[in-house]
């Protein structure tokens, strides 16, 4: 293994296990997870200003491809990860539910921003109260709109949840609880 | 509130001619000419503005209003004489147990969307309109939110009060 002598660059870290001269050994679960959340392909779905800030998330100077999310998926089929910015008026929530039913398992959801997460400053009869009214999330940034940094962190605990996740747990009968809340199969 | 504007006195002058029984209240709040008039007769003046005699050819928009000290609906058209740049604004009022007014569709194709829009919001049913189905909120609400009666937040709301938005 050829020694890295660039102490700027930053390789992803092993999972936990086993090693000896010349081999590795850990569970599947941390090798699949490791993976996944350096590989994530994220479904921008942004509709107002936070998706202005997710724009800045992914150029140059913030550059959300460092964490491996380098690949937008515009389509919800080949997508992991639905990214939610801005306000979901009662009208588009349809439509996210479309979407997410769209993505394939595993699909992780992330609601930026005040108003996809509880409708902001936009307590009226025309905006969705959160997107957690009609879709799971898995994570929610805080902020009006947030910041890149924060964007990044949000993806960061994403790729925590990716990392750590069981190789069962869609199977699980706490996550098929959690889809049926949804009606969602 | 006075018709120092020559133009204001031609249009005042023609419809008055016209129309001697539906016009009610002439002003001119806010520098725009204002007539209240007889919601029966709206499409009969909106015809008369709109034909080359006046040459009121921009509808500008159309929009609904609800009056909650008489309890009463409106509708209100802002309409614009692109040729000596003259506004003129049309009021009616509407009884709220019986909210019909004909539809202007066939004099201003524009008003389509902009009926649809007052239908959505109050209510207002647009006699003669193609295709009087709501606009901009979701087909499954049952309200009309614009109007009074119905309060500005969401029912579904978990965790705001309104001490958070200073009400």
């Amino acid at each position: 293994m050829a020694v890295n002598t660039n102490n700027k660059v930053n390789i992803v870290a092993p999972p936990e296990g086993h090693s000896d001269a010349g081999f590795f050994a850990t569970s599947l679960d941390k090798a699949v997870g490791l993976a996944r959340k350096n590989s994530i392909w994220p479904l921008p779905f942004a509709t107002s200003c936070c998706g202005i800030e997710f724009m800045a998330t992914m150029a140059s100077n913030y550059d959300m491809a460092r964490f491996g999310a380098e690949r937008l998926s515009f389509s919800p089929r080949q997508a992991d990860l639905l990214m939610v910015m801005g306000t979901i008026s009662k009208k588009m929530g349809p439509v996210v539910k479309q979407v997410y039913l769209q993505m394939a398992e595993p699909r992780w959801v992330i609601a930026v921003g005040a108003c996809a997460s509880s409708g902001g400053i936009f307590d009226t009869y025309s905006v969705l109260q959160g997107i957690d009214k009609v879709v799971p999330v898995d994570v929610y940034v805080p902020g009006c709109p947030p910041r890149p940094e924060q964007i990044i962190d949000g993806l960061m605990r994403i790729q925590d949840l990716i990392g750590n996740e069981s190789l069962r747990r869609r199977n699980s009968p706490e996550y098929k609880a959690l889809l049926n809340s949804y009606g969602i199969k | 509130m006075e018709l120092n504007n020559a133009e204001y006195t031609k249009v005042v002058d023609a419809l008055k001619s016209r129309f001697p029984n539906s016009i009610n209240d002439i002003g001119v709040p806010y520098e725009t000419l204002t007539l209240s008039v007889d919601s029966a007769e709206i499409k009969n003046i909106i015809a008369f503005l709109a034909s080359e005699e006046l040459g009121f050819s921009f509808l500008t928009d159309v929009c609904g209003m609800h009056y909650e000290s008489t309890d009463e609906l409106g509708v209100v058209y802002h309409i614009h004489n692109l040729y000596t740049n003259t506004r003129i604004r049309l009021k009616t009022r509407l009884p709220k147990s019986k909210p019909e007014i004909d539809s202007v569709t066939s004099i201003f194709k524009s008003a389509n969307w902009q009926e649809r829009e007052t239908y959505d919001f109050f209510g207002i049913i647009f006699k003669g309109h193609p295709d009087l189905r709501r606009i901009l909120n979701m087909d499954e609400m049952d309200y009309f939110p614009l109007r009074k009666e119905y309060p500005l937040e969401d029912g579904t709301r978990t965790d705001k009060n309104d001490s958070m938005f200073g009400r």
